[in-house]
């Protein structure tokens, strides 16, 4: 069974081998080969999961060793894979939805010249992030680490012609290297330490080794996390990725990309459950993001941007449970999932609507569109539902969970935890809100768009409605289900441990709490956007409104500190390499220059100064040696 | 006389009459087919003298150059005879009753000068450079060198078409004294091999065609300088016989390193005056630092290789410089290895002064003889830096130098000669610029000497200078090795500086033209080249060679 592991990247791999050199012959079958090895790479993964069930919860491990990658003394390397209970969920999550995601682009690109090579480039995207979760070895998840920076490169410039969409791409690649480097950094601290990458030596190494490295370790993995998932301060490049075709946004807001950085903190939990400091950092992260994100949302009128405030600001949840150790680990992961599927269901959405409005993204320009887009309004409203945390709605549970682990930290800590969450939960619900009464009801605020079209908003094609269906029901369904009998729980805890934690108040009062804030969201939302009229052109707003809209200012502060910062120390290293490197190479050379003019005149042509010289050089010589036996 | 009436002369001013004559004394046992190589060169450079005599003037040209090619090949051949022999590695021993050495460093360097002046008898031969004057082709030298510059019997001389055939007995003079001089085994067989290989040289220096003051005058000043610096010597020679009671090597060294205490403390106590064994061990040095033209006896080495003839000048500075090393070494190592302590500063300074020195005057010379002066000034510091290792890698290391360093040379005198304009060679640099843009293969081709001369990896000079300075770092000579590299840095510069000169430069208008050489110089450039590369890319097998060659016999 094990031998099947390979398969599951061998797919999608093949077919972005195959769609990215195959040429235009591929044209018109390249979106259903893609389609098909994704889905392929689905089946492999269900018949693994299958398999894995019939098997006790601590025998479920699998392990498949391709071959030795560098096999250097003193540096052995594997290209070896590890399928865990783990592993498996996010490999059922990215073969589920991104087959979903293939499905629904097949209409979504159906007009773009270049699908074929889109498709290639998905392929090539799920190839990699699969290759992430189910690495052995951090050398390797690296590898599909990068992958998944160039696939997510690929994907968001997409439409190069577009200025805007060839930088942000440009963006999402630099801020990612930053990332990047926190985890080759790590990697090279744990060789140092441990003397190997594979999880196994290394995790299990981790009782033994001080708390100094654990931290330095963790820290390093924490701002590789940060790169990937978007978190506090490698944030800047989500909201801009918007500029790639929705169902890229959907791929790498729900299944992949920025969920790598929480199963990377997960899957390095015995690292981080060793060094406290680090896990503090790592709390403060999410919880700082996770506030961050729901204010930018609050304050987006392009839907996909709003929604990418969110996606942020959910992350920031997982990343902030994770950081509670083993108290979180488990919900970090279970919300992970349910927010795989109702983010991937509203970003779908969200991308059916704009398919219907000749892609405007301005949600002062929707309204009423509910009547025009049934199927649209249902999936995405259920989406909705989910992530605001409606009772019986997947993202009830799994958000409920982590506002209770938060409370479980213990101590100061956890009220403030609590008190974040809750306060985070509290904006969600207000700005989903916002999101879905200014698209799907008031009055029609349609106009033209540059080319004077006007728009006539129609419902989706079955193959883009298809795949919202299904995750619709993912969205409902899939909470209620992990946790009746904390069935996610139990299949979770072989791998990553849990701890109950020392909650200060009762699981119900949590969840009556989060009720609450839930109704406040909604209820402040109505007042300001459903009984009132949507004005057409967003009003000046307060400070805050107008730093939000600008992503709290993100990159104005990238723009001071590190750009003039960075130009500033570029100028004064070309200032100190003119003046003084140059300086002294130019002075070195002018002064042979001159020594060689002089010495030059020595040699004035006549014999006699010759014969001086030797005469001098002579008597020297005799001096010298005879000085030396002399002393 | 026969040779028992000699003898009994002999025996009679001694007073010693009482034992047999054939048991005191022995007929002198010279190991001719040993000698051969010497034999050979010295033989035929004889009968060029009588070609000169006897043969009609026509003839003359391709005689002595037949004659000169089959005398060095011949030689060569002689000399890979021996080496195979055995002579160069077990056999090695001293010939000629203590004068000759024939062992791995003598038939090394031997073979190398052989081989050099072989491709410099090529240049010496070429007569397509300059135009017909008169219907008759010209080569280098001038048509009549007793004639005065400028006179009407040097006028007369051109247009009847006379040529000084009288270069190639000369050279095989000059190479007959430089086989013997690193082989040379006591101090008077190297005093008369020193002379023997000056004298033709200081003539051959005089003979340009054009230029001919300038050419006299270098051969005056090369003609003083060297005698002063033979005084020198002679001088060092006789202060070590006043030391030692002897002129061989042999026994000056057992006198040096104090075994003589054991072989005969009568004559021990008669010697050993440690002042006398100082001084004139530092005035021999003198002698021999001058032909290598080490700093500060350097400064003829600039005037005299611009005013030679230039292919003289590709001979001289490559044939000397092998037999002035190798005469270096083999005294160093053999007769005054117990002074190695006493010396070791002072050749320290001169090394260092020597790298420097050439290297940063050379950064302003603006004539392309000159330049190639002041960089074999420098590289003579660099093969210092070798002799100073003291060590049996520092002997190999510096006898291949020695043979990457010679074909190089000649290989870019050739080229100097071939880059002319109406009057003769253009050797100003300013001339020189562009000329990648009008002749690509010449300036490819020198620019391969230059880079090779700079030390750059894939030639001959990086593997040479590799050597050397690793044999100066195993030696303790590791401070050397420094400034080697600092001075090799500050060389590269004027070497670089003239590739860019050609090929990054406008061309002037009046610019020189290169001239098609006759085969004769094309093989010259093309054997330096082909050395060049191939010691650059496979130097292994040469320097497994070297290092057999590496032992001196005593």
């Amino acid at each position: 069974m094990e031998n099947l592991i390979a398969l599951l990247v061998a797919a999608p791999l093949l077919g972005a081998v195959v769609l990215l050199c195959g040429g235009r012959r591929l044209d018109r079958v390249g979106h259903w080969l893609g389609t098909a090895l994704a889905g392929a790479s689905f089946v492999v993964a269900v018949v693994l999961f299958t398999d894995m069930l019939g098997r006790s919860a601590d025998d479920r491990a699998l392990h498949q060793k391709l071959f030795s990658w560098i096999p250097v003394e003193g540096f052995q390397a594997d290209v070896a894979f590890q399928l865990d209970q783990l592993s498996m969920t996010f490999v059922l999550l990215i073969t589920s939805v991104g087959t979903l995601i293939h499905i629904y682009s097949i209409g979504y690109m159906e007009h773009d010249e270049r699908r074929r090579r889109f498709f290639g480039y998905l392929n090539l995207f799920v190839a990699a992030m699969l290759i992430l979760v189910i690495a052995d070895n951090y050398l390797l998840l690296y590898v599909g680490w990068e992958g998944v920076g160039l696939a997510s490169y690929l994907l968001i410039g997409f439409w190069q012609h577009k200025p805007s969409a060839a930088t942000a791409a440009k963006k999402a690649f630099l801020v990612n290297r930053v990332g990047d480097m926190g985890l080759s950094i790590a990697i090279m601290l744990m060789f140092t330490t441990f003397g190997t990458f594979a999880f196994g030596p290394v995790l299990e190494a981790t009782g033994e080794t001080s708390e100094g490295k654990l931290t330095a370790i963790g820290l390093m993995l924490l701002l590789a996390a940060c790169g990937k998932s978007a978190q506090v301060p490698l944030q800047s490049w989500l909201g801009d990725a918007m500029e790639g075709p929705t169902p890229v946004s959907a791929l790498i807001h729900a299944a992949t990309m920025v969920t790598a950085g929480v199963y990377l903190i997960v899957r390095s939990g015995a690292i981080f459950n060793g060094a406290p400091d680090a896990q503090l950092v790592v709390v403060v992260v999410g919880a700082v993001t996770l506030l961050f994100g729901a204010i930018v949302g609050c304050a987006k009128d392009d839907i996909k941007k709003a929604l990418a405030g969110s996606t942020m600001s959910q992350i920031g949840y997982m990343i902030l449970a994770a950081g509670l150790g083993p108290i979180g680990y488990v919900f970090a992961i279970m919300h992970l999932v349910t927010h795989g599927f109702f983010k991937a269901g509203l970003f779908l959405g969200a991308g059916s609507v704009m398919h219907g409005m000749n892609d405007e993204v301005d949600m002062r320009r929707y309204g009423g569109l509910r009547k025009y887009m049934p199927v649209t309004f249902v999936t995405f409203g259920l989406g909705y539902l989910a992530i605001i945390g409606f009772p019986g709605l997947s993202g009830f549970f799994s958000k409920d969970k982590i506002i209770e682990a938060a409370f479980a930290k213990g101590g100061t800590e956890g009220w403030i935890l609590g008190a974040v969450t809750l306060l985070g939960a509290a904006i969600t619900a207000f700005y989903m809100t916002r999101v879905m009464l200014m698209t799907f009801f008031g009055e029609k605020r349609w106009q033209p768009d540059a080319e004077g079209h006007d728009p006539h908003p129609h419902e989706s094609p079955k193959s883009m409605t298809i795949p919202m269906i299904v995750l619709a029901f993912g969205s409902v369904f899939a909470g209620g289900f992990f946790s009746i009998g904390d069935r996610f729980l139990h299949w979770l805890e072989p791998v990553t441990g849990h701890s109950h934690g020392d909650a200060p108040v009762s699981a119900t009062t949590v969840t009556a709490a989060t009720m609450v804030v839930l109704v406040i969201g909604v209820a402040v939302a109505w007042v300001m956007y459903g009984r009132k009229a949507v004005p057409a052109v967003a009003p000046r707003g307060s400070l805050l409104t107008r730093a939000a809209r600008r992503d709290l200012l993100q990159d104005d502060f990238n723009h001071v500190v590190l750009v003039r910062g960075g130009e500033h120390l570029t100028r004064s290293l070309v200032y100190v390499d003119h003046s003084l490197v140059d300086g002294v190479v130019n002075g070195t050379a002018a002064s042979m220059g001159g020594l060689s003019g002089r010495l030059r005149k020595l040699q004035n042509g006549y014999a006699r100064t010759y014969a001086v010289s030797m005469f001098g050089g002579t008597a020297v010589l005799i001096a010298a040696t005879l000085l030396m036996r002399a002393v | 006389m026969s040779a028992t009436a000699v003898h009994s002369l002999w025996t009679m001013a001694g007073g010693v009459t009482s034992a047999a004559p054939d048991e005191k004394f022995k007929a002198p046992v010279i190991e001719y087919t040993q000698l051969t190589p010497v034999l050979i060169v010295i033989g035929v450079a004889v009968l060029g003298v009588l070609v000169e005599a006897f043969v009609p003037r026509r003839a003359r040209y391709y005689t002595q150059v037949f004659l000169a090619v089959a005398a060095l090949v011949a030689a060569f051949a002689a000399v890979i005879g021996l080496a195979a022999a055995g002579y160069g590695t077990t056999k090695a021993h001293i010939a000629a009753m203590g004068a000759i050495a024939v062992d791995g460093p003598a038939l090394f360097l031997q073979g190398t000068i052989l081989l050099t002046s072989l491709v410099a008898v090529f240049t010496f031969a070429e007569r397509r450079l300059d135009p017909e004057s008169h219907g008759s082709r010209v080569d280098s030298f001038a048509a009549q060198a007793a004639s005065v510059p400028g006179s009407d019997s040097e006028k007369a001389a051109v247009k009847a078409g006379f040529t000084t055939t009288e270069v190639f007995p000369l050279l095989l003079f000059a190479v007959a004294g430089m086989l013997v001089f690193p082989a040379a085994n006591d101090l008077l067989t190297l005093f008369v091999a020193l002379e023997v290989f000056s004298l033709p040289l200081y003539l051959l220096c005089a003979v340009a065609r054009r230029k001919r003051l300038m050419s006299q005058e270098a051969a005056v000043k090369y003609f003083l300088l060297g005698a002063f610096s033979s005084a020198f010597l002679l001088f060092g020679i006789a202060l070590l016989y006043g030391y030692a009671g002897s002129v061989s090597y042999a026994q000056i060294a057992t006198v040096v390193d104090g075994s003589i205490q054991q072989i005969d403390p009568a004559l021990a106590d008669t010697m050993g005056n440690d002042v006398l064994l100082l001084i004139g061990g530092a005035m021999i040095l003198t002698g021999l630092l001058f032909k290598v033209g080490a700093v500060p006896f350097h400064m003829w080495t600039p005037d005299v290789y611009q005013g030679a003839p230039t292919p003289v000048t590709g001979f001289m500075a490559a044939a000397t410089k092998v037999a002035a090393f190798g005469a270096l070494l083999r005294l160093l190592y053999v007769v005054l290895p117990g002074l190695t302590w006493d010396l070791r500063p002072v050749m320290w300074g001169i090394a260092i002064v020597t790298m420097v020195g050439g290297a940063i005057v050379a950064i302003t010379q603006t004539d392309i003889k000159r330049l190639l002066a002041y960089s074999s000034i420098a590289h003579a510091g660099f093969i210092l830096a070798g002799v100073i290792a003291a060590t049996p890698q520092g002997i190999s290391s510096v006898l291949f130098y020695l043979a990457t360093y010679s074909f190089v040379t000649v290989g870019a005198f050739a080229v100097v000669t071939l880059v002319r304009d109406a009057g003769g060679e253009a050797t100003h640099l300013s001339k020189w610029a562009g000329l990648g843009r009008r002749s690509p293969l010449v300036a490819a081709v020198f620019a391969v000497f230059l880079l090779a001369f700079a030390g750059i990896p894939l030639t001959s000079g990086f593997s040479g200078k590799f050597a050397v300075f690793k044999a100066a770092a195993e030696g303790g000579a590791s401070g050397l090795v420094v400034v080697g590299v600092i001075s090799s840095a500050i060389a590269a510069f004027f070497y670089i500086r003239v590739i860019v000169l050609m090929f990054f430069s406008e061309p002037k208008a009046d610019g020189p033209t290169v001239a098609v050489p006759s085969p004769l110089t094309m093989t010259t450039i093309a054997v330096g080249v082909a050395v060049t590369l191939v010691l650059g890319l496979a130097p292994q097998y040469f320097l497994d060679l070297a290092s057999q060659a590496g032992v001196f016999v005593r």
